[in-house]
């Protein structure tokens, strides 16, 4: 086995996903016979291969840092679940 | 009401030189308009002979006709098309307007993959979580269509954030290939691969991270191309893999593929991954002639798993090219077997990190039961995703967690120089490298659905030209028994768009396929 069901509810709580028992088990299922068909890559020696994090030899990208206004805050609030006048409302963190 | 051919209409206007409209015959017979490309519609509203307000119309109708059948539309853009239309109208009527240099696209109703953003229009990437999501700007690409005069005629039905090679998992329901509909029309773009075929557009825009371009354009017989990695800005574009990522034309002939590719092309301040360098005027390599141009075949596509009918299209293909004077020659890429691993560690593993953001908190759906914040997170997560997208989710955030990072993300970004490698070596000796786009003709709804690793082995062929950013077309080649479209694949170094576009152009002049259309109501 390449993971566990108490893996996938690791896994799950990292990436803040809730699954049901059945979810829990049928990607246990999946994801270890994917995991499994990915162990393929160990067949080759990597060693001195540097890796490819970006097809293109691009380096940081910088602009001038202008003050530019772009007229768009109404536009993003409304797509807000919930709001607060200009402010997006979250349920209570502190108490 | 009666039908008149195109064809018929347009010459008894160049027989008797003559305005309907003038002589009082204000009734103007329904012409199939949506059949044309971008090419011959320019050409009718540039003489005069119709308007923007007719073609636009005749689109829609089809779309009316058509598309609840097809399921190729999650949003059509009907009122403010026509009104648009109306406008574009006015502009047309003044002769001032030089139209080659601008307004190329005057008047074309375009059809946009619903992971683009469009101003004032919802973008929902088929997701059950984006589905009230009104995007606040226009995507780049969508700024320079309407710049050039194109019309957003609405937004196309994807796999549930593009993950998918089906168009199955979207959260609006599945595409249907117009070929057969029965068969799924492949993915990520099905839909807009679906309403070129279709006719329910002139053309289309797609995203394509893996083949989502290539392989549903293999599967609905149309032309798709995914542009070299920085050549199309991937501003407003919703991220799935940001180093894989590319948005690409989606059109009914090679000719309509290059003059979007004009358009779509350039530098963006808003991309730092596009690249500043002079777009080509694609359409001057449009030229049918391949003599001398040397064509690879690479011997690892012809392997286990390909079906023989698609094999023997692409032969046939490739003697084609060897009469019409090109040079063809086997070639390996010898780590062509490990791009389905790559690529899923590598795309699942962007897709967990840029998927974190749909929290129910800024924008999206919220789950209104919850007890507290992280409550709130979880169980927005699991009823706004589909199952697709949190296998991916899963398998990317597993990939990346501590103690795994190494052994897969880092390993695979080690075999991604392999591939990258086996291209620039092989670039070196030909021009442009042929394969088969997909393995398999469409396959049937539901066929592979629930075997998701099943599914990831179809994208053989698409992978690898993602994992090393460079261009690759999908061009129609021929049919299968079943009367389902079967696609050729033409890949080139960065930046070489213009030399599969001619190798493709040559193609097509040389051939029948694009002419023929799906048997539809």
């Amino acid at each position: 086995m390449k993971i566990t069901t108490k893996e996938v509810e690791y896994v799950a709580k990292l990436a803040r996903l809730k699954l049901t028992e059945q979810e829990k088990e049928l990607f246990t299922q999946q994801l270890d016979s994917i995991l499994d068909y990915m162990g393929k890559l160990s067949e080759l020696d990597t060693e001195k291969v540097p890796p490819t994090f970006h097809v293109l030899p691009l380096k940081n990208v910088m602009r001038e840092d202008e003050v530019k206004d772009s007229h768009l805050q109404k536009e993003m609030m409304s797509n807000a679940p919930e709001r607060d006048d200009n402010f997006f409302s979250v349920p209570k963190i502190i108490d | 009401m009666n039908r008149i051919k195109k064809k018929n209409f347009v010459n008894l206007f160049n027989l008797a030189d003559l305005n309907l409209k003038e002589l009082g015959l204000m009734e103007i017979p329904e012409k199939e308009l949506y059949k044309l490309s971008i090419h011959q519609i320019s050409n009718l509203l540039r003489s005069k002979e119709v308007s923007v307000v007719e073609v636009v119309r005749s689109v829609l109708d089809r779309i009316e006709e058509i598309d609840s059948l097809i399921n190729g539309y999650i949003t059509i853009n009907k009122q403010k098309s026509i009104a648009r239309a109306q406008e574009l109208d006015h502009i047309l009527a003044d002769s001032s307007v030089d139209f080659k240099k601008n307004l190329s696209l005057l008047g074309i109703p375009i059809a946009i993959k619903d992971n683009i953003c469009t101003q004032g229009m919802k973008t929902t990437c088929a997701s059950q979580i984006l589905s009230n999501f009104v995007s606040p700007y226009n995507a780049t690409v969508v700024r320079k269509l309407l710049d050039q005069g194109a019309i957003i005629i609405g937004k196309t039905n994807l796999d549930e954030f593009a993950m998918g090679s089906s168009t199955e998992t979207s959260h609006f329901g599945c595409t249907r290939n117009p070929w057969n509909v029965n068969h799924t029309p492949g993915g990520s773009s099905g839909g807009s691969t679906s309403i070129i075929a279709a006719d329910e557009a002139v053309c289309a825009l797609g995203s394509d991270t893996g083949g989502s371009i290539r392989q549903p354009a293999s599967f609905c017989g149309v032309v798709g191309l995914k542009p070299t990695y920085g050549r199309v800005s991937r501003f407003g574009l919703v991220a799935f893999a940001s180093s894989l990522d590319q948005i690409g034309p989606i059109a009914k002939d090679v000719t309509d593929c290059s003059l979007l590719m004009k358009v779509i092309s350039g530098y963006d301040p808003c991309d730092s991954t596009s690249v500043n360098r002079p777009v080509p005027d694609y359409e001057e390599y449009l030229i049918n002639d391949v003599k001398g141009i040397k064509i690879g075949i690479p011997q690892e596509y012809f392997e286990e798993g390909l079906d023989k009918e698609v094999e023997e299209k692409i032969r046939q293909a490739i003697s084609l090219f060897q009469n019409l004077g090109a040079q063809i020659e086997e070639v390996s890429l010898p780590h062509t077997e490990y791009a389905i691993a790559t690529y899923y560690i590598l795309a699942t593993a962007e897709a967990s990190s840029n998927l974190a953001r749909y929290d129910g908190v800024r924008y999206g759906f919220r789950e209104d039961q919850f007890t507290d914040l992280i409550d709130m997170y979880e169980k927005t997560k699991q009823h706004g995703f589909g199952a697709e997208v949190k296998r991916r989710i899963m398998l990317g955030t597993y990939s990346l967690s501590s103690g795994y990072y190494d052994a897969y993300y880092l390993k695979a970004q080690k075999v991604r120089t392999l591939i990258k490698q086996d291209f620039e070596e092989a670039f070196q000796k030909f021009d442009v490298l042929l394969t088969p786009t997909a393995p398999i003709p469409a396959f049937k709804i539901g066929e592979k659905i629930n075997d998701p690793l099943q599914m990831y082995l179809l994208d053989i062929y698409t992978l690898s030209a993602n994992l090393a950013g460079i261009p690759a077309l999908s061009i129609p080649c021929g049919f299968s028994h079943e009367g389902l479209p079967i696609g050729l694949q033409l890949l080139a170094g960065h930046f070489q768009e213009e030399k599969v576009l001619r190798v493709a152009y040559t193609f097509e002049q040389n051939t029948e396929y694009h002419k023929k259309l799906p048997k539809l109501p």
